[in-house]
């Protein structure tokens, strides 16, 4: 258990290094930083223990779909720590040709389930990818993260709506709850404080965590449910990035080289 | 691939229309597709599924009114291998999940065929929330999808094997009513992309789709008294256009006619005009389609009246267009 844990914690401070590293190579083309510092340690776990990506091969592998694409560097720089990604290839991000856009681009190769960035669309795939599990007798688990401003979006509670009519007891979806969307907080722009109780009203299997603390990650999410699973993970915006915590102006910005060193050295500490 | 068909067979179907005859398809066609899914949005009736949604219950999701969910989970659905039909109402089978259409079936290429059921005008008596004319359009706009537009029922069959077969995202359009005109008396091959020649002539070609290409057929034969001899090409996939056959037109003929349901902006006659725009002689080119207007509902024919697309009206625009040049 203990040694689980410090897998875990060396995986995801790599992540958040992978975050800032991937920010820098950004430059003035800038990142979406605190949506993806947001969810380092959720899709951490996910990884690290849930995917399975590399030991299982193509077809046994669990899915992942990063509904909230714009976090896309929480993505690559789990795969970097998979070795799907190159850690050379962190200095592409956003360039021209490059793999690694600002939002996913499907790449099975290298990991990308799909292209995302278009919010709302993940968790239809997701469920798409669940029935057709169903349909072929198959144990893949489907994992989708949304983020709390993305659930803004209709067609996110048409997707909530129909996993509960087809019993996909194969889905897990979470959702990212930083508290903030691009341009205010969720009670500024669209408050959606009751956000468990609308999935729950909606015949979800619920549970509500600390999205930071590794062992409740964990533990909602090796839960077995009967019913698709939401995970409401309360997050810092920018969590680990002192600087960005709870700071909406990292949504999408620059990183300079002294605040990425800074940031590296917090994190190593 | 063997054919539950023969030529009786088409007699009948144009009796039924284009949607009944599809959903009656979809139950010969799934015994060839044993992987097939059809997914549809709270449509059985009108698509013509009902039996096949009682029938084929694995093969068969309902997503209820919900088409952005709709493309979502068939192209879910298709990323992990099956072959895939969605189809509801074409305005909601289009424009209402159009950005999906785009990032899934467009962006990842992931392989879907979408049936847009009565589209163009024959939902006139509903108004135009439920009218189509302007799906083409749009879907045309997205790279890696190709349109096919069936004139009758046996058509829609052929389009839609061929579409299941097909290496890319296909959208069939099906128009017009039941006792539909019977455009093909003898078996044919289909070909996505490759124009039809259903009359031959040497002064007019008549370029158009769907079952509205019946009314073409009559105006034809009826200029054809006149001494005008007219050819009329059924281009049932607009795209990717049959450029070759439509250069061999550029080339050929005094006149060309587009006769299209659908608005004339970003549809057939768009399509060909931009087809012949880099060309330095070229023939005219009458569109004749929906003049970029909601007209008052009605009855498909009185609609078809309104916006001048009946067999009378294209041989009036045509003969007062040959008067005058």
């Amino acid at each position: 258990m203990i040694e689980q844990r410090k897998n875990f914690d060396e995986f995801i401070k790599q992540v958040r290094i992978n975050i800032l590293k991937f920010s820098l190579a950004a430059g003035s083309d800038s990142a979406h930083i605190g949506g993806a510092l947001s969810c380092a340690d959720i899709m951490g776990v996910l990884y690290k223990k849930y995917i399975k990506i590399v030991e299982s091969g193509s077809d046994k592998r669990n899915r992942f779909i990063l509904s909230k694409g714009h976090a896309c560097l929480a993505l690559y720089s789990c795969l970097v720590e998979l070795g799907l990604i190159k850690p050379e290839e962190i200095q592409t991000f956003e360039k021209n040709e490059s793999r690694l856009l600002g939002h996913p681009v499907i790449n099975k190769e290298i990991g990308i389930e799909f292209s995302t960035g278009s919010l709302g669309m993940g968790l239809s795939l997701g469920i798409g990818v669940a029935l057709s599990f169903k349909n072929k007798k198959k144990e893949n688990n489907v994992y989708v993260l949304l983020g709390d401003g993305e659930c803004n979006e209709g067609s996110i509670w048409e997707s909530a709506m129909s996993a509960v009519n087809f019993n996909l007891d194969n889905l897990t979806c979470i959702i990212d709850n930083n508290g903030f969307q691009q341009t205010g907080t969720n009670e500024q722009i669209m408050k959606n404080s009751n956000i468990a109780e609308k999935w729950k009203s909606f015949n979800w299997d619920v549970y509500e965590i600390d999205g930071h603390n590794i062992n409740e990650i964990d533990n909602a999410l090796s839960v077995v449910s009967n019913k698709p699973k939401l995970v409401v993970a309360k997050t810092i915006k920018g969590k680990g990035l002192k600087i960005a915590e709870e700071n909406n102006a990292w949504h999408h910005s620059m990183i300079s080289k002294q605040q990425y060193e800074d940031g590296v050295k917090d994190l190593n500490e | 691939m063997n054919k539950f068909y023969n030529t009786n067979s088409f007699k009948l179907w144009s009796k039924l229309g284009q949607r009944a005859v599809f959903g009656l398809g979809m139950l010969e066609i799934i015994k060839k597709h044993k992987d097939l899914i059809v997914v549809t949005a709270d449509v059985s009736t009108s698509a013509g599924l009902d039996r096949f949604r009682k029938n084929f219950k694995d093969n068969y999701v309902d997503v209820g009114i919900a088409e952005q969910n709709m493309i979502g989970i068939a192209a879910g659905m298709a990323s992990e291998g099956h072959k895939v039909i969605t189809t509801t109402f074409s305005p909601f089978q289009t424009l209402r999940c159009s950005e999906q259409i785009k990032v899934m079936l467009g962006y990842m290429k992931i392989k879907v065929v979408m049936v847009g059921l009565a589209s163009g005008l024959v939902l006139g008596p509903l108004g135009f929330t439920h009218c189509s004319i302007e799906d083409i359009s749009l879907l045309r706009s997205i790279p890696n999808i190709s349109i096919v537009c069936p004139s009758d029922p046996t058509e829609v069959i052929k389009a839609t094997e061929a579409s299941i077969n097909y290496d890319r995202s296909v959208y069939i359009r099906l128009t017009g009513s039941s006792n539909t005109r019977q455009i093909y008396a003898e078996d044919y091959d289909f070909k996505i992309g490759e124009s039809i020649t259903l009359k031959n002539g040497t002064d007019i070609s008549i370029i158009s789709n769907g079952s509205i290409i019946a009314e073409c057929l009559d105006t034809a034969n009826f200029l054809e008294t006149k001494g005008i001899s007219v050819e009329v090409i059924n281009m049932h996939t607009i795209k990717p256009l049959d450029k070759k056959k439509l250069n061999e037109i550029f080339l050929n003929k005094k006149l060309i006619v587009s006769v299209e349901e659908h608005n004339v902006i970003g549809g057939l006659s768009s399509s060909i005009a931009e087809e012949m725009s880099e060309l330095k002689n070229k023939p005219p080119l009458i569109k004749i389609g929906i003049n970029d207007f909601y007209s008052s509902g009605g009855s498909y024919e009185f609609l078809k009246s309104v916006y001048k697309i009946k067999s009378e009206d294209i041989s009036n625009t045509i003969l007062k267009y040959y008067e005058q040049s």
